[in-house]
This record gives structure tokens, sequence and C-alpha cells, in this order.
């Protein structure tokens, strides 16, 4: 049999398959999904392609990794800390806020990579067939990389500085990051694609995240905006998912220590944290499934639009 | 055989031109922002259906929607309306190297590469060393892309698609670039491609790409599919549509500069009667072309040129009376009449213009005119290309090895 006709036959064995079918909901969730499942692989080349060449001809390569974090600790420390006297009410200053800027740090670089994701990889995608959603999640990929670095930090920090008090509670550290992920994605989803059509929105990201940045409570207790604002405002802060992580990551990690003229343990979180964290996980998965339904629709023009 | 790859089913697609790309810019023109709104049919209710194993030309003049159904094919752009079914392997030549890093090595890019064009990294590991022997690009394999020259770069980038093992091939217009043994590499691989029965869809501007690898070819216009038939047979009628337009567009009237006019030129079959419009000659008539000059003052050392373009504007024929009969034609003055005969002319069939160049012997020009005249050949259909030859065959077996 000629290499032609074994072409053929096994060509004939195969179904014939719709590509780029306008589907239903539902339908084409599942399909969007099995065919990013279908090029992990693909996933993985561009986030080691990430990581890789963001330090590359470097000198100091993957150690900028950790310069940077730390350098941005020690300012806030320097600052906040000792500048505004924010050190008086907080213990461990240094801990508290190298651990909201951790996770804070994961779901802004996953935002603002995100965003410009597709803009970035236009060249592939008016060129190959892809699951589109690829690109958002190697930002995702990458922007992990960093964060689990920056975690070993914290843990050693944490570790060395305040100790760390085994216990249940340690249990919202994984449930924070997941729930960062989660939200962080489901934008990046749907502000990339966005993106392509208005190239406005990357500046958006950038203010939007800088609101985001002091609305939540990452240098400032969460307590001192408790006795600011009155009760409706202070659950319209805290209604924020990254104010929830946050004190979620908070708790897990930093604890609650106490200071002779702070708050006490009971007033340094609000009341039901593990009950709003599955709520804003449960809101963000369904805001995550809508955002790739987004996604799906303005990625049938991309091509043409980027 | 006989197995469809693709199929496609009444494939609309509209574009939506927006001038507007800026939030600042919608919000100013809010009110008048559909005004800057521009739709326009890209590809209208195409049907088609694809075989395992053909090779097929996308051809049509520009902006009829080649490059727009060949995207919507590979998967890249999706329809608005109608559907489009295949089977395989598809990988699409479309641009060399989409993807490529310039910060990581060869090495490193060819895996990337390999990933983005559909293989895993165990089939592209298999394939690694064929990758790198084909690409020629030997020891630098390890050396960031970004110090590659541009053939190199193109080379590698090539040597990874054409290593897909696809069972689709999608080809736009890539083979134009690299320098010609690339491009006779690009052409044997086709052919080897074309062997192991893989289906080639090619968008091309080339008469000789087309009548060369396909056997079959769709001609789009204005995104509509007006013709599916052997190359040769669309190929026809996409000339047609361009004299067509070329006679309604750029009629261009018989230019006169400074010190020359040309009055009149008047095409003739040699031996035939004068006036015949349209004129129409066989393979193998002679064409006549005469040429009415009116000259204020004498002009010493005057050249005429001449040429046949065909339909797609190449030219098929030059006569310079300097530097191919090299002649001296004298000095003339008042209203000059000089006559070509091209005897024996074996063209193609299709419609052909007759270019006309007056300069002084320094080469400055008196008089000229893109299109002075048109003429249509009819020929043989016994060979493809610029030539006819009423080509004939044998074969002759003397005597068994």
């Amino acid at each position: 049999m000629s290499v032609a006709s074994e072409r053929a036959k096994r060509l004939s064995e195969k179904p014939l398959r719709e590509i780029n079918s306008a589907t239903g909901f539902f339908g084409g969730l599942a399909a969007s999904w099995r065919e990013v499942w279908e090029r992990r692989e693909l996933l993985r080349e561009l986030v080691k392609r990430e990581i890789k060449s963001r330090y590359k001809d470097s000198g100091l390569g993957v150690l900028w990794s950790f310069i940077r974090p730390l350098v941005q600790l020690m300012v806030y420390y320097l600052v906040m800390g000792k500048f505004l006297g924010a050190q008086r009410s907080i213990a461990h200053f240094a801990v508290f806020i190298f651990t909201g800027l951790t996770l804070w740090g994961l779901f802004s670089e996953i935002v603002t990579t995100g965003t410009q994701s597709i803009l970035a990889n236009a060249g592939i995608i008016k060129k190959v067939r892809m699951p589109r959603e690829i690109f958002p999640l190697a930002s995702v990929g990458s922007a992990m990389f960093n964060f689990v670095v920056q975690l070993a930090l914290l843990i050693v920090a944490t570790a060395v500085l305040a100790g760390i008090s085994w216990g249940r509670h340690l249990l919202y550290a994984p449930m924070a990051i997941v729930v960062a992920i989660v939200w962080a994605t489901a934008l990046a989803l749907v502000l990339s694609a966005m993106n392509v059509y208005l190239r406005d929105v990357q500046y958006l990201v950038e203010v939007g995240l800088m609101l985001g940045f002091w609305f939540s409570p990452i240098v400032y207790q969460w307590s001192m905006v408790g006795s600011m604002a009155g009760p409706l405002l202070r659950e319209i802060y805290s209604a924020n998912p990254m104010t929830v992580c946050i004190l979620a990551f908070q708790r897990s990690i930093w604890g609650t220590p106490v200071m002779e003229n702070g708050p006490s343990p009971e007033m340094l979180y609000p009341a039901h944290l593990e009950l709003r964290l599955w709520v804003v996980l449960a809101v963000g998965l369904i805001f995550f499934i809508v955002a790739q339904r987004v996604f799906d629709r303005l990625q049938r023009n991309f091509a043409q639009e980027i | 055989m006989g197995v469809d790859v693709i199929q496609l089913q009444g494939v609309t697609k509209h574009f939506t031109v927006r001038k507007q790309k800026s939030l600042k810019e919608s919000v100013v023109n809010a009110r008048r922002g559909k005004l800057h709104e521009e739709r326009f049919t890209a590809l209208n209710d195409i049907s088609a259906t694809i075989q395992a194993g053909e090779s097929v030309g996308l051809i049509g003049p520009n902006g009829s929607g080649k490059s727009t159904l060949l995207k919507v094919i590979g998967g890249i752009l999706a329809p608005d309306t109608g559907s489009v079914r295949m089977r395989g392997r598809v990988a699409a030549l479309l641009e060399l190297g989409a993807g490529f890093h310039p910060d990581l090595s060869g090495r490193e890019n060819v895996y990337l590469n390999a990933s983005v064009l559909g293989l895993t990294r165990q089939e592209t590991a298999g394939y690694f060393d064929e990758i790198v022997d084909f690409s020629g690009i030997g020891e630098f394999i390890d050396t960031q892309v970004k110090f590659y020259s541009s053939g190199m770069y193109v080379r590698l980038a090539f040597s990874v698609a054409v290593h897909v093992d696809p069972d689709i091939l999608l080809v736009d217009e890539v083979m134009a670039v690299g320098d010609e043994p690339f491009q006779a590499k690009c052409m044997r691989k086709i052919q080897q491609f074309q062997e192991e029965g893989r289906t080639i869809i090619l968008v091309s501007h080339s008469v000789a790409q087309i009548t060369e690898v396909c056997d079959r070819a769709l001609l789009l216009e204005h995104g509509h599919l007006v013709e599916d038939a052997p190359p040769l047979v669309a190929l026809e009628r996409l000339r047609r549509g361009y004299s067509a337009e070329i006679e309604t567009t750029s009629r261009v009237a018989l230019e006169s500069l400074s010190h020359a006019s040309l009055n009149a030129v008047h095409l003739s079959v040699m031996g035939g009667p004068q006036g015949v419009s349209p004129l129409e000659l066989a393979s193998g008539d002679g064409l006549e072309v005469k040429l009415v000059l009116g000259l204020p003052e004498p002009v010493k050392g005057m050249h005429l040129k001449i040429g046949i373009d065909n339909a797609l504007g190449e030219h098929v024929l030059t006569v310079d009376t300097w530097n191919q009969l090299h002649l001296d034609i004298g000095t003339h003055s008042g209203l000059v009449t000089v006559r070509f005969s091209l005897p024996n002319l074996c063209l193609t069939s299709g419609d052909y213009h007759v270019r006309v160049f007056v300069t002084d012997k320094d080469g400055g020009i008196l008089a000229r005119s893109n299109r002075a005249g048109t003429f249509s050949v009819q020929a043989s259909g016994r060979s493809a290309g610029y030539v006819d030859s009423d080509v004939k065959f044998s074969v002759d077996e003397t005597r068994p090895l």
C-alpha cells in the first residue's frame, strides 16, 4: 500500500470535526476546556519560554525574582512602618506587609501580564490555530513561578522573625491562593480579549490595580478601616474578593499577634472569614466560567483585529 | 481515494472596519460611532469540498478573500455563518517562525515552535536531528535566534514547519521569501508532500506556481467563489477579469509629452484586414503594430520601444529599435508612421496589451502609453505558461533491456 493511500485510509477513519462552530453555552464550555487540555504541552512550553526568556542575558538571573519584592518590602517597611509609625500598632510589621505583598504580587502579575498576553503573542495567534486561552493561562503559570519563589522567602522570613504557629488556620493559605488565582485568571481572560479591541484596557488595568492595592488591607490593617468607616462601608470594603483573600492569607501566615495598644485578636479579622472565603471562591468560579465564554466570543475575530 | 478532508458549507465572513481603537475616540465620537463603522463581506456563502491528496490553489485579485478563506480553513478565523469541517492535522505555512523568541536558542525555539504547531515534546525529540539537518543550521543550533541571519531564521522555521507531519498544509505566499535554492527546496518538499498524499492549499499570485503545483483552483472575486475548475481554466477566467478591470478603470489615453505625440496606434494581424476590433489572434499569427507619431520639430536619434504584456502585467516580449534591433532611425519631423511586424507569435490563450515608448537618444521619454492597444489570443491549449506550442508526443520502445 502506498504512503498516499495509507494516509487516505487513516484519514477516512477519523471523524470530520467542525471547527470554530458557534456553540451553546455549556457545550462550548466543555469543548473549549477540552481543547486547552489537549494542548497542555504547549502551555508548559509557553510557561517555560516566559520564565527562561525573562532573565536571559541578565547577570543575576533568577535572583531578580527575590530582589524586586525584597526592595519593595524594605521601602514599605521603612516608610510605613518606621516613618509613619504603623509598626507601633501592627505586630511583626515586616511579616505582615510581606504577607499581603506576596499574594497581591501574584494577583497583579497575573492580571497585568495576562491582559497583555494576547497582543504580545499576536504573531502566533494570527498564524496558527490553537485555543487562545493558552496565552492568559501561560501568564498565570509564569506568575506562579515568581510567586512560589516569594512564598518560600515569606515562609523562611516568617519562621525566623515571628515563628509559624501550627494549626487548622494554615489551611487558609492554599485556599486564599486558589481564590486569588481564580479571580485573577478570570480577569485576565476577559481583559486580554477586550484589550484586542480597545487598547485602553491595559492602561485601565494599571489604574485599577493601583486602586485595588490601596483598597486592600496590605500595608494597613483591616481593623483600621473598621474603626473609620460605618458598618455599610465596611461591608462594601470587605466584599472585595482580594480583601477576603489577603485577610485569609494573613490569618494563615501572620496569624493573630496582639500589640498592647493595638486591636484585640477578634477585631483583626471580619467575622465568618471562612464563610466569606467560600462565597468569594464560588462567585469567582462562576465569574471564571462566564469570563471564558466572553473570551470565546471575542476571540473569534482576534486574527482580524490584532 | 475520495476521502473528504475539508468541507466548507455556506461560509460567510463579515468584517467591521472600525476606524477608532481607543476609548477617547469612541467617547468623543460616541454619537457618530456608527458612521465610523464599515461592514464588508469578505467571504460570501462559500461551499466547497476538498479531498485527501488534492492540491488546490486559491486565486483571485487582491482583496478577493483568498487569505481570509485560508485563515478560515486553518481555523484562525471563525466564520460568521456556515460551517467548516475537517479531519487530520493541519499545518499552516503562513508566516515562518511565528512564535520564535529572539532570546531563546535555536534548540529551544525548535521545541517551542513545534509545540505551537501541535507536536508533542517526544515527537519533536524524534524529529530533532532531521529538523536541524534539513535547516543546515548545524552548530548554531544552540545560539540565540536573535543572532541568526534572516536566511537562517527562515530555514529553521521552514524546517520545523515541514516536519510537523501535517495531513493538510496551508501555504500563503511564503514561497516568495528566501533565495532561489531555498525556493527550490520548498517546491521539492511540496512535491514530496503531494506524493505522500497530503492535501495542499496554496494561495499564490504566481501563475507558474499554481499551474505547477495545483490540480484544481478556486477563483474568488469579491468574496464569491466564481470558479472551481482545473487551474488553467480558472486562471483564464482570472485573466479575463483583470483585462475588464483594466479596460474600465485605467484606460490610459495616449500620452504625449513635450516634443512628440503618439497620435494613433493600430494593431492588426499580419496579412489580415486593418481596423478589426476586438482583435483576435490565433497562435502562430503575426502581429503588426503601426504607430503614428506627431513630431513638431525634427528629432534626432529617436528610439522606439514596444512590448507585449499579458493580463497579469507580466512582460512577455519587449523590442527596442536600439537595444535589440541596433537601428538608427534617423531624423524625422511631422507626421511619422512606423511599423513593427512581429511574425509567428506563439502565445498562450488570454488577453494581451501593447506598450509603446518613444525616447530620444539619451533615454528622455518623448511619448509613451502602457496600454496602447489590446488583443487576445486563442491558442491550442496544448501547453501552459507563456509560450504556446502544438506539442507532439510519442514513446518508442526499441528493444527490451
